[in-house]
């Protein structure tokens, strides 16, 4: 379980806090989406989890942050690492650069945790199969698209198999059919009892994916609840949250009075399939068909 | 001011031998917003590259406002097409986010104040008017990209070429970026850009190019090209959210916007509603 009370933080010399009073529980095995508007602080908040904050970055931390029954800011930053995975927003600065294949850069983080030899190379063909970058493995990272860069820098964490992932905007650079594959990944992961903490904005993967969504608004952490409720909630656009274009034309329909005010407002495809065909059937929609 | 592009039997093949380009022919009118989508590695980010320079064809032809492109600078074009790379940080170099917005103006000759007055009016348009003293690094990467959009408005190009202008954006960068696609090509300007924000695609695009293995794959309208299911699903891409919706739910109507969805829910015949589950 990962646990932050009462966390406060301000980066080094600035004296403005980023961040204030985050209380946030994150129960193992799940896929816990945190979202909220640029400059909300999702970036900074993905390093306090990953140990980063204070480790790398210095700042002011105060509050707790326990994951795994340890608290982060006691432990070495070699313990963090090995706790938890951060794949950082811009993956061309995930790239060591310390090796000159993507095979190479891959294993550079089993290296240094001392992984035996051929347990790496195993590791390696293994998660290069499930990003499906194999083709890769024997390329330099710096000759590769944006998109193929962002699956090696999410392959060089997932191969640490840290019981914690941390992913600020993990799917930035790629398209609908890679987002979804990496997607498809994580919930792997999470039936494998992986805890994944993702950083993301596209509503409709969250509401798809994401056992819990938590909005960081104001320095805090301003909502918690399930995908369905917090995409479909009337405070979205205040948060800086983008909502599913099917919340949105429901949102419409809504004020122009086509359906009762009461209507739950649906997030997914299916859920606006229910609630745009409510009328051709005998009742209107009912909290089950968005829930 | 306004020109048209045009790109006849284009070939590009780089030098490592993949033909990431194998004979594209696309006429873009004057004033004309054109989005090109396809899946990663479909060839559109080397198709646009010709336009100002940064590629050059292996074969064919590629015309900017009439004149072949293989005769002109980079720095030539430049004054033509305005060009917003995916990476915002392939094009951000001054110490202030002020200064960099400048440049592009100062390097088409105009005086420092008139540099000035542009660079203000197109931080303001992305709403950044208050970080213009701020080194770009002090900003997010969706920010940067902002900057870089102001950049190349401030250069008041009559052709705009955007890769990626919504991605890391949040809900109100996506309505920024929006409102900059909807104002350029409103002074009559020609916005050519790539996108795999499908939403975004219908609801600012006139017309859609769809790539596939550096081909054109499908060219027209944009609620024709998102009703050619077929063609859209070998190019791997998906159709916007509510025109999937419409056609699930049996409408004759093909909604581009939340807006166009509820106007036409209301006049879809009823009985056709009930492919629902």
């Amino acid at each position: 379980m990962i646990q932050l009370a009462d966390v406060s933080y301000a980066y080094p010399d600035s004296g403005r806090f980023v961040l204030e009073h985050v209380d946030l529980r994150i129960e193992p095995g799940t896929i816990t989406g945190v979202v909220g508007a640029s400059g909300a602080g999702k970036t900074t908040l993905a390093k306090i989890l990953s140990g980063f904050i204070p480790h790398v970055d210095g700042g002011q931390l105060s509050g707790s942050v326990v994951i795994g029954g340890r608290d982060l800011s006691g432990l070495p930053l070699a313990a963090c690492v090995s706790q938890v995975g951060l794949v950082i927003q811009n993956p061309f600065n995930q790239i060591s650069g310390a090796r000159y294949t993507v095979r190479g850069e891959l294993a550079f983080g089993m290296e240094n945790l001392g992984t035996p030899r051929d347990e790496m190379a195993s590791r390696v063909a293994e998660v290069a199969g499930l990003l499906r970058i194999t083709d890769l493995l024997d390329r330099s990272p710096y000759e590769l698209s944006g998109g193929q860069q962002q699956l090696v820098a999410i392959a060089s964490m997932l191969v640490l198999r840290t019981p914690v992932l941390v992913m600020d905007e993990p799917t930035s650079q790629l398209d609908p059919v890679g987002t979804r594959m990496v997607f498809g990944v994580l919930s792997r992961l999470r039936g494998a009892g992986t805890t994944i903490v993702v950083f993301e904005h596209k509503p409709e993967l969250l509401h798809a994916h994401a056992d819990r969504l938590h909005v960081l608004a104001g320095r805090r952490i301003a909502a918690s609840g399930s995908p369905g409720e917090i995409l479909s909630d009337p405070r979205t656009d205040q948060w800086g949250v983008s909502a599913t274009r099917y919340t949105r034309a429901a949102r419409l329909a809504r004020e122009q009075g086509l359906v009762p005010a009461e209507a739950p407002l649906p997030v997914s495809f299916e859920q606006a399939a229910a609630f745009f065909g409510w009328s051709a059937r005998t009742r209107p929609p009912s909290p089950e068909d968005a829930r | 001011m306004s020109i048209a592009i045009e790109f006849v039997d284009l070939h590009f093949r780089y030098p490592g031998g993949v033909e990431a380009v194998r004979g594209v022919s696309l006429t873009v009118s004057a004033g004309e917003r054109v989005a090109i989508v396809g899946e990663n590695g479909a060839g559109k980010t080397t198709l646009v590259r010709h336009l100002n320079g940064i590629l050059r064809p292996t074969s064919g032809t590629v015309l900017v406002g009439g004149a072949s492109t293989r005769d002109r600078s980079i720095a030539q074009l430049a004054a033509q097409v305005g060009y917003i790379f995916q990476n915002p940080d392939e094009q951000l170099f001054a110490s202030t986010i002020g200064a960099d917005v400048e440049f592009g103006p100062r390097n088409l000759g105009c005086t420092p104040s008139e540099a000035a007055a542009r660079a203000a009016s197109a931080l303001a348009t992305v709403q950044l008017q208050d970080q213009a003293g701020l080194h770009p690094h002090h900003l997010s990467p969706s920010e940067r990209k902002r900057v870089a959009l102001a950049g190349v408005l401030a250069m008041q190009t009559p052709v705009v070429v955007l890769d990626e202008p919504t991605t890391g954006q949040d809900a109100r960068g996506v309505e920024i970026v929006a409102g900059v696609v909807d104002s350029i090509a409103a002074q009559g300007r020609t916005v050519v850009a790539i996108t795999h924000d499908m939403d975004f695609c219908a609801e600012h695009f006139d017309r859609v190019v769809v790539m596939a293995d550096g081909l054109v794959q499908a060219d027209g309208d944009t609620r024709a090209v998102f009703d050619q299911v077929g063609t859209l699903e070998r190019a791997a891409v998906e159709p916007p959210q509510l025109l999937r919706l419409a056609a699930h739910l049996g409408w004759h109507a093909r909604p581009l916007t939340p807006a166009e969805f509820v106007d036409a829910s209301t006049r879809e015949p009823r009985d056709l509603g009930t492919r629902v589950d």
